[in-house]
């Protein structure tokens, strides 16, 4: 059995280690809070965004000839995975769900004998995939010095996917985050973003709209706000989940500590009471002999 | 009913306005100014750097967009954009920042045309704030 002194010493570590997971709950609650509302603030556009392009893509008269960001390029050979995680740890399963998703993915393509390329965002993600795919990374972009998601930080992301879009880099590109649906729930999400694929969102599509200049143009001038848009939407529904992920962790570990500190508390007790005993009896039976 | 319509304005980080006693709206659309009254067909277009004119019984509101993308249906005008600012709110020095911003990029040789041309109208429309 340890000692009394050793048992101290472990309660006050735990009890410290308690409160900084307690203080870090609390701040997560605050930015859980703000992030949550910028989340569903951000809701609006990404939303009357979508609904814009479905009534352009069923407006458009020559399919054949449509911009390639909304058909693809034809084939699906090389696929560009857009992995969205944390810059900072201590979320619990935040990050090893994305990546999770993400690996599985990984395999399939691997295994149908197409080529994969990952731009990770974040550098959790990073730090996770490199050891296995490392190769297959080609970009690592990191927003550490951004307090909140901007549209400024995602724009650029977005411009990048293109870029390499229209370099022939890809066929496919797939963004992965976590969709935010409670403080206890997050869903790690995989969504293809080039060529879009809409699947009966929306509404209001009998609807005819005069266009100008012609859909064509319009389109082509939206489809790359689009991605930006919505790798924006990723990353703000992945900062609300981050931060909601992380309270509970840190709940979690504020919970287990404080089981920890009774559990010690108990046996620091005990073994004190035994030492007590112990000089008693040796006292009594030292005085009976006489 | 009174000739108004509703019109709102969303950017990627909030909804930035709503108004719906609005009698027109004056909008840069990419081919040239376009002036939106009640009962407009339904229409999509996009913006070019410009100036957004509200005008409303509750006063007229100027605001100054580089892009965005309009969508009018069913008396509901949505604009989205990802740059918007206030006239009101926008000082000198902020002009003069996006000014000198543009006039810079304005400067390269590597973009492509119709980026070109965009710049070249974001110069023209904050020089003529100035």
């Amino acid at each position: 059995m340890a000692s009394l002194d050793d048992l101290k010493k472990r309660i006050a570590s735990v009890k410290s280690t308690q409160k900084i997971t307690k203080a870090m709950k609390m701040v997560a609650a605050a930015k859980l809070r703000r992030a949550q509302e910028s989340a569903e603030k951000g809701r609006p556009y990404s939303e009357k965004m979508n609904n814009v392009i479905l009534n352009l893509s069923n407006g458009i008269s020559d399919k054949e000839n449509a911009p390639k960001l909304l058909s693809g390029t034809g084939q699906e050979k090389t696929h560009l995975c857009v992995v969205m995680t944390s810059d900072r740890g201590l979320c619990g399963g935040f990050n090893s769900n994305i990546i999770k998703k993400a690996k599985n993915y990984f395999a399939k393509i691997l295994d149908e004998g197409k080529e994969l390329k990952i731009i990770t965002v974040g550098s959790k993600g990073n730090d996770q995939l490199k050891r296995v795919y490392g190769d297959k990374i080609i970009e690592n972009i990191s927003f550490k010095d951004s307090k909140n998601a901007n549209y400024f930080d995602a724009d650029k992301v977005g411009k990048m996917v293109i870029e390499k879009f229209e370099a022939a880099e890809f066929d496919v590109c797939t963004i992965f985050y976590n969709q935010f649906k409670n403080v206890i729930t997050q869903i790690p999400q995989a969504q293809q973003i080039i060529p879009l694929n809409n699947e009966g969102e929306g509404s209001s599509s009998e609807e005819s709209y005069e266009f100008e200049p012609d859909e064509d143009e319009i389109l082509s001038n939206l489809l790359p706000k689009n991605i930006s848009t919505q790798i924006f939407k990723a990353m703000l529904e992945n900062s609300a989940s981050e931060q909601g992920s992380r309270m509970s962790a840190m709940d979690n570990a504020t919970r287990n500590a404080g089981e920890m500190v009774d559990k010690l508390t108990i046996e620091y007790n005990r073994s004190r009471q035994a030492a007590i005993t112990k000089e008693l009896i040796e006292i009594i039976s030292g005085a009976e002999s006489l | 009913m009174s000739e108004e319509f509703k019109v709102e304005i969303v950017n990627p980080e909030k909804s930035f306005l709503v108004k719906d006693d609005v009698s027109e709206v004056v909008v840069p659309a990419f081919e040239g100014e376009m002036g939106i009254l009640k009962d407009h067909i339904s229409i999509i277009s996009f913006l070019k750097p410009g100036i957004i004119k509200i005008l409303s019984k509750s006063g007229d509101e100027n605001y100054y967009v580089e892009d965005g993308i309009v969508e009018f249906k069913n008396n509901n005008l949505s604009i989205l954009t990802s740059t918007i600012f206030n006239l009101a709110d926008m000082d000198k020095s902020k002009q003069q920042d996006l000014l000198k911003q543009a006039e810079e990029e304005s400067n390269k040789t590597d973009i492509n045309d119709q980026s070109k041309y965009l710049v070249d109208q974001k110069v023209e429309v904050l020089k003529t704030l100035n």
